[in-house]
């Protein structure tokens, strides 16, 4: 094996094919970059699923003095009434992992924290926000057992599940994350046919040196490698560029617009990053190592 | 060296075959003519022998081998052994004259020493001495045809095959080409050429086997073109 005359050759294969070369590095890098994006919204899914299933609570709304609810109509929740509630509460551990018990004042601060930057915060009075109960549950899907024991008692407004609204939430990410993925996957099969017809030409186009050094006994892999390296090396480039740009999309709208704008949410860090960035290479290379390989079983055989 | 036995050839989506239960054996060192009219099958023979095609029915045998049985990753070893020339040169436009010979060594690998060393030697062989760094379009069409028979002979084959190597050429130049082609084989190498050149058949005398329509129809040691003239 003589590696600089096969560098050569690969090195003239490109610039002899300048263009389609050119094609392929983007057609590589659009397509491999939509996979990785992809990736990367799933990776900040599941992230966010983490971060939002961790804390999850299922409230138990006490009524005040203006609730409407039939099991309002006593009026304002007594105190017999709460602290019958905590010791039912208390009563359904190991299900029921934290109970914490929120005031109306209390309700109010955390409400001013999050609508301090909303004129929303000016009409609204401490009375107004219900006291209520947070419950933590050591298996969040067991909701119904908390909910049938609570909903419609005395001095209970309404018992909320938050998973439910996540639950929704998530749902729509998810299709949109699959709708992405199958966009990715269609562009990377654009990607194969267009490799394909890449090394078709530049198979045709080398056609006299191929029939000369079948004629002198060169091996099959000879005659193959520098084309199948050039769609590597194509490739390579084409992912290198992909990966570059996912790095800006983590740095500039990850990092530099939503991560401070959402504050509420986390974000995915670097490692998920680093850990789609091999996938997308090895993709890619695959992907280009592969049709050539079927192209030229076809186009250069002995 | 070369044995066909009860060779027949027929082309996919032909009816007549272009070889017809041809058997006949060359011996090492041997230096023959194959002449026939056009259609004949001359250049299915020879294609037979470089095992670019493969018999209908019958065994091809080369170099010791079955080329029926051969499988594909041997044939790259095979024709290694065999050079091969063309009526049109097949070669590289854009490579000098010593390029064009040390790539025939570079794709199978060759070491860069040994090719340095050999390249040299082989176009004194065929008189290119002084003309290595020319390109093909500023040879004469005989000088091209000593560039092919440098490739097909720098790796001293066994067997060199010539498919009207003298098809292109005026009859000065062919008279060279054939000094040259003798030469290799009295160097031996067993050469086996295809030709409608007349004179240089009846000057040569040696072996000639006549086809017509796929049919060895004559088979003659120190022979001339044809009877009929
Ligand atoms: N690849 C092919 N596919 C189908 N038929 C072919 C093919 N090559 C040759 N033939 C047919 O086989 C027969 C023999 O052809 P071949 O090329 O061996 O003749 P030849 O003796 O070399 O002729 P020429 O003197 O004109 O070169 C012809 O009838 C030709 O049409
Ligand atoms: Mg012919």
């Amino acid at each position: 094996m003589r590696a600089t005359f096969v560098a050569s050759e690969v090195g003239n294969g490109l610039r002899r094919n300048l263009t389609m070369t050119l094609a392929v590095i983007i057609t590589v890098a659009v397509s491999l970059g939509l996979f990785g994006a992809s990736l990367l919204v799933r990776a900040q899914v599941s992230t966010m699923k983490d971060f939002w299933f961790d804390k999850v609570e299922v409230s138990i709304f006490l009524c005040s003095k203006g609730s409407d609810t039939p099991s309002c109509a006593g009026g304002a929740v007594t105190a017999a009434q709460r602290d019958q509630i905590k010791s039912d509460l208390e009563g359904l551990r190991p299900l029921v992992e934290e109970i914490y018990y929120e005031s109306k004042a209390e309700a109010y601060e955390r409400f001013k924290e999050q609508f301090k930057n909303s004129p929303i915060v000016d009409n609204v009075t401490e009375s107004a926000l219900p006291e209520s109960f947070r419950v933590k549950l050591s298996d969040p899907t067991q909701y119904d057992v908390v909910a049938s024991a609570f909903e419609g008692r005395p001095g209970i407004e309404q018992v909320n599940d938050q998973r439910k609204v996540l639950d929704k939430f998530f749902q729509i990410l998810g299709g949109l994350q699959l709708i992405a993925l199958l966009i990715a996957l269609v562009m990377l099969v654009v990607t194969v046919l267009l490799i394909v017809n890449t090394m078709r030409v530049a198979a045709f186009s080398r056609r006299r040196e191929t029939s000369i050094m079948r004629l002198v006994g060169a091996s099959n892999f000879y005659i193959q490698l520098p084309f199948l390296l050039e769609a590597a090396l194509a490739a390579a480039i084409g992912a290198v560029l992909a990966i570059g740009g996912l790095v800006l999309m983590k740095t500039i709208i990850v990092d530099g617009v939503l991560a401070p704008s959402f504050q509420f949410t986390a974000f995915v860090g670097w490692d998920a990053i680093w850990a789609i960035a091999p996938i997308m290479l090895i993709t890619g290379i695959a992907l280009a190592g592969l049709a050539a390989f079927f192209t030229l079983r076809k186009y250069l055989r002995v | 060296m070369i044995l066909f036995d009860h060779v027949t050839k027929v082309y996919a989506n032909q009816q007549r075959p272009a070889l017809d239960d041809v058997s006949l054996e060359i011996e090492k060192g041997e230096f023959v003519f194959l002449v026939g009219p056009s259609g004949s099958g001359k250049s299915t023979f020879l294609r037979l022998v470089l095992r670019e095609e493969q018999p209908t029915k019958g065994q091809v045998w080369v170099l010791g081998k079955e080329l029926n049985r051969l499988s594909n990753w041997k044939i790259p070893a095979l024709r290694r052994q065999i050079g091969t020339v063309f009526q049109d040169f097949r070669l590289l436009p854009n490579k000098t004259v010593a390029e064009n010979v040390a790539f025939a060594l570079e794709v199978i690998g060759k070491p860069s020493a040994h090719i340095k060393k050999v390249v040299p030697e082989v176009l004194e062989v065929v008189g290119l001495e002084g003309k290595e760094g020319r390109r093909p379009d500023e040879l004469s069409g005989g000088e091209q045809q000593r560039v092919a028979i440098a490739r097909a002979f720098v790796n001293r084959p066994m067997i060199l095959i010539a498919d009207e190597p003298t098809g292109n050429l005026d009859p000065g130049t062919s008279v060279g080409i054939m000094k040259l082609l003798d030469r290799i084989n009295r160097l031996g190498t067993t050469v086996v050429m295809s030709t409608h050149d007349s004179q240089i058949v009846d000057q040569m005398r040696r072996r000639v086997i006549e086809l017509d329509g796929g049919h060895v129809v004559r088979d003659q040691s120190r022979g001339v073109y044809g009877y009929a003239r």
